[in-house]
């Protein structure tokens, strides 16, 4: 039976994961390991940071599920566990630099005269998967890891914006505008790879 | 209300494309985009870049590395269970 994973049976593993059925953490494991996995990579981006945080993360979780009282999902809370496992991790590669919080966002006519093209018909079809897959993680991995972060969480990994804001202790006005910073400035690498060829008619508007 | 420079459009860009958005906030952003091709571009490639965000499946994590996870979560377990037997 292939049912989509619903947050009843969700609520039902972590129960049983709590009254100790590895089996119950295991299915838990195999759900979310490759979203964590992913979202590791995407902020720590280095493979060995990715390995370590996978494993922390769900070491932790397992350590603290007595602690989890299930009102929020589990995967969201998978997730910050994840996220804060990834900072600490990033920070220690940048050498302890701290990240500064609220930067005031610039849109300046600079975001105006950017890349405008429309795109080919399905770019997704004329890429292999893995092309795709290559194309999409190079374009999040030019961002600053501020506004990495935040797409990272709200357009990936589909946390609202108020669980972002908590997860990354920013307020909700700092991960709107980083958001929108971000979701710009993809646009924009991927209009360069997607856009129709010789129809760039709206650039010199 | 008064036309929206691009400027002002695009500061207000992600509440054009939260669907949660107010009908009148939407109709005063709506007047700006069809009004404009570059916003309307702008919208249209940007809903794109979501979409091909949205619609990719996260790669597999390589079986070695899952086996380590599951061997790391097992020694968790034993370690405590055996905390809660002493």
């Amino acid at each position: 039976m292939s049912t989509t994973p619903t947050t009843f049976d969700e609520a039902a593993l972590v129960a049983k994961s709590q009254a100790g059925d590895g089996a119950a953490f295991s299915e838990l494991v195999n759900r979310y390991q490759n979203k964590i996995y992913r979202l590791a990579k995407h902020i720590t981006q280095n493979d060995e940071d990715a390995e370590d945080v996978l494993q922390e993360a769900f070491l932790k979780a397992y350590e603290h599920l007595d602690g989890f009282q299930g009102n929020s999902k589990f995967y969201t809370w998978i997730v910050r566990i994840a996220v804060n496992e990834a900072l600490m991790k990033l920070r220690k590669r940048r050498g302890d630099r701290t990240v500064p919080l609220d930067e005031p966002l610039d849109t300046g006519e600079e975001t105006v005269k950017r890349e405008i093209a429309v795109w080919e018909d399905n770019p997704e079809q004329q890429y292999s998967q893995e092309e795709m897959r290559g194309i999409l993680d190079e374009a999040v991995q030019s961002l600053k890891p501020d506004f990495r972060t935040v797409f990272v969480l709200r357009d990936i990994e589909e946390l609202s914006t108020e669980e972002t804001a908590e997860t990354l202790g920013i307020s909700v006005p700092a991960v709107k505008s980083r958001l929108l910073r971000a979701r710009l400035a993809l646009r924009e690498k991927l209009t360069r790879k997607f856009k129709r060829k010789g129809e760039d008619v709206f650039a010199n508007l | 209300m008064s036309l929206l420079t691009c400027k002002q459009f695009l500061q207000e860009l992600n509440d054009y494309l939260d669907p949660s958005i107010d009908p009148e906030t939407k109709r005063h952003l709506e007047s700006h985009v069809s009004a404009c091709p570059n916003c309307f571009v702008v919208v249209d490639t940007t809903m794109k870049t979501l979409k091909v965000y949205k619609g990719m499946e996260p790669q597999e994590v390589p079986e070695d590395l899952k086996n380590r996870l599951w061997a790391a979560v097992e020694r968790k377990m034993a370690a405590k269970k055996k905390k809660v037997q002493t």
